[in-house]
């Protein structure tokens, strides 16, 4: 067994775990012992493809594995990693561990909560070591439909509502995306041969342009809904702020993140050209996310609906960054990937926190936290300046990068798309700090608050386990950057070689 | 060569003569004695056979033809297996040795019409095939609403066939003959022709309850009892389309053209207008009826490229139709047994009292809807790349965005099961050996179907295209 189909089998034999043991308080433990193996492993992994690399491997993809599966339609098993899907193992490693301790308290059909956040979780790790676009979709599917029993069983509020509108937005998408990779299959080979459904090869010819002009949008679409692209954003804040504390981590965190993953693999990396024609169109929509996210996120006074519209802002900000098709940009993009990822799951895994001591998420029913529960407070002011982009956290780094490769582009509507972008972050700094003023600072106005504890162990281990790295790749980002940059050529490359001629 | 239709008559005998033989008081031993008698059956079917025809070509067989024999075989022992505890109840005590010689019957037609080589011996075996179901249906017989279902399919199917026969007549007058091979060198895309082929088409419709032939499909499969109505669902469809599929490859290739646009506007209206029925609906059985509507449109997507793709495609998706929707009426029929429930809302809080009924109608409902990892998401792939293949791509973005309106529906079952909360849920009740097994085969075929492409690929070596 090669080590990336161990980050299917992992999680799959952990959900058997979970399924064969009888005492409900042992659940958690298993679920967090096995998904500390998967930890483990995206560590190993990590160290294996830089070895790899130092080694002189300069191939593509490393650790390939595959397997033909349905012969008829030379759908194959293939599995393979670069720099880019390794980072977002990695993310996606530490924020599921991070979930499971974050509901560590879970008590209603806890068995079924765990085997279905790792049933999730399985689907985000197989998405991101596939290269072949039957697996990427199948696993792809996988990931969403667990979401509907997490949000509808154990969310809160318009529980149903939220469930049943962002599984089927989602599964919508899906069906654009499952007609764009039908006529990206059935155009992988215009010289004639052998169709084939795997990215490298399909990357290796020229998909002809009157295909690429119906099947670019198709594809580009369907993974921008589920990177919360307008005017498909819909989903997201209803169901952030419907779903449980794990929940919201793992899909602002990582099921976002396919959208930005997919778009720029698949749509983006497979049809450059028309890319390069219809980025307008998406630059222009990507933009109004970016701000109509923040702003949105100013009229908001629920935490989580603050946090769900600023993911909309951060998200239309990786695929905006995608669009601008240049190096530092789609570096900065998956940066702020791996970054968005962790602060905001850092984020609603506080608001998770906050929101179990004080029973509610509206802002102006709280205030004064900062003296009661310090622990807490502190890392909500991190992940809020993480968040705003303040030199030293990952967010900085990666807004950074994103605003300099946008701006490389000479020509005006670039210019002013990004000029436009930026000024996101101002709004963003609004309102952080609003809600850092409201919520932590000033008096404690609730005699209830002096009761409160602050973080217990299982808390603290998911928030110092995010803070840290948020921290790490905001002092140390080349080492991330190094690993996203040299697996960035060969794309970069593909995508220009359109310029030639 | 005929061995499938032998052994099914010898079982109808067999089971005839226990019905004379055995005491009153032991006759529930005949539903076992049955059932080992079809398991035989079906292990022998899978043996290999000489192809060949017989009768100077009225009867044929070949590789694709012992496949869906085999299919219906399987199916069909399903549905048997999960009859038994229905049939054992006391009011059916006095019929059960009928309900079998009856079924089987209807399988020894369908088995003919699948076998067939010429338009006569179809006939013959879709009236075989029609006429006993109709007797099932009014199986019931002191419910109003089974024998309302009974008169109302026998009616149907005497009307379908007569548009079918008169599709038939036209065809005939034209050729000159009845030999499938030898229409299809015959025909020359004459107006006439044409015609009748719309009125065959028209009468196969009403069969596989295509819109807008489908009108009696909800009523039937509400009236009836649900074992029935999962057969009628199930192997009935199946059967039919298996037909279907072979008589317009080999015998009208030539207005493959003609056939094709017929065939996109029904594909739309059936999927699009079942999905939004299934909707509305209540009643569980209505609401399956309506889903298998929808489930005939998107196999009509593997049937228009006219590709062998696509037929591999049509017969695996009958394969893995028949495992899922089997484990869904598996549940609603084991609920309606004991409590004899079969509204959505009094599903609500299943999973609390039944988890395992739960757990397996979740499978079966995400297989239908096409999600993965279950073999539902396989077959509808395999259905709209074939589909896609020959270029069909706006049909089949139509198909996807429907599947998206089933998934909807069916999800308002998971909800009700696992998410609403209900005063007084359905008591917890253990199903006994019969239906476990039932469901235990289903939920096997769900999840294995999908991993274990050697299925797929040997009913792809066996299928051809036009």
């Amino acid at each position: 067994m090669d080590i990336l189909t161990l980050f299917v089998v992992i999680p799959v034999l952990t959900i058997t775990g979970i399924v064969l043991i009888k005492d409900i308080r042992q659940v958690r433990l298993v679920a967090a012992v096995g998904m500390g193996i998967q930890l483990l492993l995206a560590a190993i992994l990590i160290f294996l493809y830089f070895s790899a690399r130092h080694a002189g491997n300069t191939a593509e993809m490393l650790f390939v594995r595959d397997i033909v599966w349905f012969k008829s339609f030379n759908i194959h098993y293939a599995v393979g990693v670069d720099g880019i899907s390794v980072a977002m193992i990695g993310l996606t490693a530490i924020v599921v561990f991070a979930g499971i301790f974050a509901s560590w308290e879970m008590e209603f059909l806890t068995k079924e909560f765990f085997i279905s956040l790792i049933l999730l979780a399985t689907g985000v790790f197989g998405f991101f070591i596939s290269i072949d676009l039957f697996t990427m979709f199948l696993f792809y599917e996988l990931a969403v439909i667990p979401m509907y029993l997490l949000i509808g069983i154990w969310g809160s509020g318009p529980k149903e509502y939220s469930a049943m509108k962002l599984t089927l937005m989602l599964m919508g998408a899906s069906a654009l995306l499952l007609v764009g990779i039908l006529g990206i299959y059935f155009n992988s080979a215009p010289g004639g041969g052998q169709l084939t459904f795997n990215i490298l090869e399909i990357s290796k010819i020229k998909i002809p342009l009157s295909a690429q002009y119906i099947f670019f949008p198709l594809t580009f679409v369907g993974f921008g809904v589920l990177g919360a692209l307008f005017p498909f954003h819909t989903w997201s804040p209803d169901g952030h702020s419907s779903a449980p504390t794990a929940v919201s981590m793992l899909h602002a965190g990582v099921l976002m993140k396919l959208g930005g993953y997919g778009a720029f693999r698949v749509a983006i990396f497979l049809m450059p050209e028309a890319a390069r024609e219809l980025s307008w169109i998406f630059i222009i929509l990507t933009t109004i996310s970016v701000i109509y996210g923040a702003f949105g996120a100013i009229a908001q006074k629920d935490l989580k609906y603050i946090n769900a519209y600023s993911s909309v802002s951060h998200c239309g900000l990786v695929l905006f960054a995608i669009l601008m098709m240049n190096k530092t940009a789609i570096n900065g993009a998956i940066i702020q990937m791996i970054s968005h990822g962790l602060m905001t799951a850092l984020f609603f895994a506080l608001i998770g926190m906050l929101y179990g001591r004080t029973h509610t998420r509206m802002i102006n029913e709280m205030g004064g936290l900062m003296k009661v529960i310090p622990f807490l407070s502190v890392c909500y002011v991190i992940a809020g300046l993480a968040s705003l982009g303040l030199p030293g956290l990952s967010g900085f780094v990666a807004e950074m990068i994103i605003f300099v490769g946008a701006f490389q582009h000479p020509d005006l509507f670039h210019r002013i798309a990004t000029i436009i972008a930026v000024t996101s972050i101002v709004i963003t700094a609004v309102y952080i700090l609003r809600v850092i003023a409201i919520l932590l600072l000033g008096p404690t106005t609730n005699e209830n608050y002096y009761h409160f504890t602050d973080a217990k162990w299982f808390e603290k281990i998911s928030a110092v386990a995010l803070i840290s790295l948020v921290a790490f790749i905001g002092l140390a980002p080349l080492l991330l950057s190094k690993m996203i940059g040299s697996s960035l050529q060969p794309i970069i490359n593909k995508i220009l070689a359109f310029n030639l001629f | 060569m005929m061995r499938n239709e032998l052994l099914l008559t010898i079982a109808v005998l067999l089971i005839l003569m226990a019905e004379i033989f055995r005491d009153t008081a032991k006759k529930r031993s005949i539903n076992r004695f049955s059932i080992v008698l079809f398991i035989i059956i079906t292990i022998i079917g899978f043996l290999p056979l000489r192809s060949g025809s017989l009768f100077g070509g009225m009867y044929e067989i070949s590789d694709a033809r012992s496949v869906m024999k085999n299919i219906l075989n399987i199916g069909s022992l399903l549905v048997l297996i999960q009859s038994v505890t229905w049939l054992n109840k006391e009011e059916n005590s006095e019929k059960i040795s009928e309900y079998y010689v009856l079924l089987i019957s209807t399988l020894i037609g369908m088995n003919f019409m699948i076998s067939a080589g010429h338009f006569l011996m179809f006939y013959l075996g879709l009236e075989l095939a029609t006429i006993p179901i109709a007797a099932l249906a009014a199986y019931d017989r002191y419910s109003n609403k089974s024998a309302e279902a009974g008169i109302k399919l026998i009616l149907i199917s005497a009307l379908s066939s007569g548009v079918l026969l008169y599709g038939l007549s036209m065809i005939y007058g034209t050729t000159g003959t009845f030999y499938f091979n030898e229409i299809g060198k015959l025909f020359v895309n004459d107006n006439l022709q044409i015609l009748g082929f719309i009125f065959f088409f028209a009468g196969m419709a009403f069969k596989i309850s295509i819109v807008p032939f489908h009108l009696w499909t909800a009523d039937v499969y509400e009236g009836a009892p649900v074992n029935i109505t999962s057969y009628l669902s199930v192997i009935s469809k199946g059967a039919a389309i298996f037909i279907f599929i072979i008589v317009l490859f080999t015998v009208f290739p030539v207005i493959i053209s003609s056939w094709q646009k017929i065939i996109y506007v029904t594909a739309v209206l059936t999927m699009t207008i079942g999905n939004l029925f299934a909707v509305r609906q209540q009643n569980l059985k209505r609401f399956l009826a309506f889903s298998s509507i929808s489930q005939a449109g998107y196999i009509l997507l593997g049937i228009i490229g006219g590709n062998q793709l696509g037929m591999a495609s049509v017969i695996y998706y009958i394969l893995v139709y028949i495992f899922s929707n089997l484990a869904v009426f598996g549940v609603v029929a084991a609920i309606s047994n004991a409590k004899s429930k079969e509204n959505i809302d009094e599903y609500n809080g299943l999973y609390q009292t039944n988890p395992g009924l739960s757990l397996v109608m979740l499978l079966g409902l995400f297989s239908l809807a096409g999600i993965p990892p279950f073999a539902g998401f396989f077959g509808k792939f395999f259905l709209f790349t074939s589909a896609a293949q020959k270029g069909f791509y706006i049909l089949v973005l139509i198909a996807v965005l429907n599947t998206i309106i089933s998934l909807y529906y069916y999800l308002i079952v998971v909800k009700a099961m696992f998410i609403n909360k209900s005063e007084a849920p359905i008591e917890k009740f253990r199903s006994d050996f019969s239906t476990r097994l039932a469901l235990g085969i289903c939920v096997a075929g769900i999840v294995i179907m999908g991993f274990a492409s050697i299925i797929f690929e040997v009913i792809k070596n066996v299928s051809f295209g036009v």
